[in-house]
């Protein structure tokens, strides 16, 4: 183990956004390595999916930089930013009924010719998402056929076949069970422990305390708190930036802070 | 059991190839004058003047339009997420038929003070061009105000293209009313959609600008794949969408213009042959839009050969868009009832 510690791939530096009047985000600073699982947790309105937006290159920030493994992602191309980059929606649209395989074979794009011809390397990083994903028996599945959670692996799987060295995720558990919830969770993980560097806008905050390295909590478009889970997340700071009074305790069998509301 | 996707392509244009040989063949062989293949081949007048000289360029003009309407249709639905789209229903035809109308219009009047420069205008690549240019605008229109608060609203679109197709409508009616009758008559027998006699030339023009568009659409397919899934999820697919939308409008536009310079406004082609054609092929672009620009073809030759046959009794022609027209609004109708939520059926 003589390899340098890399430095960040996502470098935000003081960025700041606004819409229209409204900022969302004040002079936010941020960073994540490769091999790290972020969760970027704050109320509704708080900048994380704008925060994001910014680091996909979806968005310019008004002033400050952002910086993906080095490239501007706003100003370079799309296509480099994307062999970069993936970010997996919010709300995923199904749209035309394509298949599984075309689905997650779309996550090629970045690396394919304007004709997209699959070459061998392309079958075989689908295939491989598809396996991490447990897609294989859905494949051949068109995407109006499969359940909520099923679609949300699909859309995970396209973002794995990207071979990004960035996963964005904006809410990956968002409508799901628990066990898909859980599956997710463990997907990103798996997807960090292989070297990637994950970066996920989570509601839930015990699920983000357990299966996260690392959580940023934004509240009214600044960073209020950032670090390991158990010292992020004291009853006092999620009272005050959630507004709600909390119960903080930690889970016997795994040591991870749980936090639940004094309803 | 998983065909290949080049084996699949290869059987979808396998399959149009042959329909589209088919259809010319059945359009050529039949007609109000019976005559005999083997004599026409052999070169035999009148059996090879009327094959040879009018019902196989008639079919492959037929062939061309119905080619560029149905490219174009599914191209249109892809950019805009909706399976109704389609040039005619969304006004491209509309500001095509304008385009060239006002060529037309303007070469008469040119006629009058010059003669041979009005005679020049009115030839086959400037009314083209107008018609091409009519369509670029249309579509431009067409997608510029279908946006509520910066995003594209299909249902927003396709009224905009309802309203403004009505409007292109009372523009023609009064240019019309300003022209000399007999021109009146010509301008009304093209926008009716007729594939009507052209003269070689006329058909060559809007051959190769068919070829282009077309082919430029096929080498975009794989890009509406990935437009389909909505703009910022195409965007960190890494496409550039401003520039491929721009190219596949472009495209469209030009099949639209050459298909309404050749044969007028023939409605909702682009609507059936791709919905009909995605049911077997299935979503993929980069089949859809080949396989669609082949049955589409195949399609207004036999609508065509239908026009000429089925009124042939009374001793009339309906012009091929009244025939799509007859078949294409209730299928529109059909479509609407049972995409409840269009944006997401296809």
């Amino acid at each position: 183990m003589s390899a340098p510690a890399p430095g960040p791939i996502v470098e935000v530096r003081g960025a700041s956004f606004a819409y229209g009047a409204r900022n969302a985000l004040e002079d936010v600073s941020f960073t994540a390595r490769a091999g790290e699982f972020v969760g970027l947790l704050g109320p509704n309105g708080a900048g994380k999916s704008t925060l994001v937006r910014l680091v996909a290159g979806l968005a310019a920030p008004s002033s400050g930089s952002v910086r993906l493994a080095g490239l501007d992602p706003h100003a370079a191309s799309r296509r480099e930013v994307a062999r970069v980059c993936a970010l997996v929606p919010q709300e995923p649209r199904v749209g035309w009924p394509f298949t599984v395989r075309e689905a997650v074979m779309m996550g090629r794009t970045p690396h394919q010719g304007l004709l997209a011809v699959a070459t061998r390397l392309d079958h075989g990083a689908v295939r491989g998402a598809l396996e991490a994903c447990d897609l294989l028996h859905l494949a051949g599945r068109r995407l109006d056929a499969l359940s909520g959670g099923e679609r949300r692996r699909v859309f995970f799987a396209r973002a794995l076949a990207q071979e990004p060295r960035v996963l964005l995720l904006d809410e990956p558990t968002a409508f799901l069970d628990l066990a898909h919830q859980v599956a997710v969770m463990r997907m990103a993980q798996l997807a960090a422990r292989g070297g990637l560097c994950v970066v996920a806008v989570l509601h839930d905050l015990n699920l983000a305390a357990a299966a996260c390295d690392r959580l940023v909590v934004l509240s009214g478009g600044r960073v209020v708190a950032e670090g390991r889970p158990a010292d992020v997340l004291t009853d006092a700071r999620v009272s005050a930036v959630w507004g709600v009074p909390v119960w903080r305790g930690e889970n016997g069998a795994t040591g991870k802070p749980i936090v639940l509301p004094n309803v | 059991m998983t065909v290949s996707p080049a084996a699949r392509l290869a059987l979808a244009l396998a399959a149009g190839a042959v329909a589209v040989a088919l259809a010319i063949a059945l359009s050529c062989a039949l007609g109000a004058q019976p005559i005999s293949i083997s004599a026409a081949l052999a070169g035999r007048d009148p059996d090879a003047a009327i094959l040879l000289g009018l019902r196989l360029p008639r079919a492959v003009l037929a062939a061309l339009v119905g080619c560029a309407l149905a490219a174009a249709g599914t191209a249109l639905q892809a950019l805009l997420r909706n399976p109704l789209a389609e040039p005619f229903v969304l006004g491209v035809s509309g500001g095509a038929a304008l385009g060239g109308s006002i060529v037309l219009v303007a070469a008469a009047g040119l006629a009058r003070v010059a003669g041979s420069a009005g005679e020049a205008l009115a030839a086959a690549p400037p009314v083209a061009a107008g018609a091409v240019l009519g369509a670029l605008a249309s579509t431009a229109l067409v997608f510029g105000l279908g946006r509520v608060a910066g995003r594209l609203v299909p249902e927003a679109a396709l009224l905009v293209g309802i309203v403004f197709n009505a409007f292109v409508a009372g523009v023609i009616t009064l240019i019309k009313l300003l022209v000399p009758p007999e021109q009146a008559s010509r301008l009304m027998y093209w926008l009716v959609g007729a594939v009507g006699y052209e003269t070689p030339g006329t058909i060559a023009v809007g051959a190769v600008l068919i070829a282009l568009s077309v082919g430029a659409l096929v080498a975009l397919s794989a890009r509406l794949n990935v437009l389909t899934l909505g703009d910022e999820e195409a965007a960190s697919l890494g496409v550039d969408v401003r520039r491929a939308r721009a190219a596949v409008f472009f495209a469209a536009s030009a099949a639209t213009g050459a298909a309404v310079a050749l044969a007028g406004m023939v409605g909702f082609v682009g609507l059936i042959v791709p919905h009909l054609v995605r049911r077997v092929v299935g979503p993929d672009h980069r089949l859809l839009v080949p396989a669609s620009a082949l049955f589409g073809a195949a399609f207004l030759v036999l609508a065509d050969a239908l026009a000429r046959l089925a009124f042939l009794p009374l001793g009339t022609e309906p012009p091929v868009g009244a025939v799509t027209a007859f078949l294409g609004g209730p299928f529109f109708l059909w479509l609407l009832r049972r995409t409840e939520r269009p944006s997401e059926a296809a």
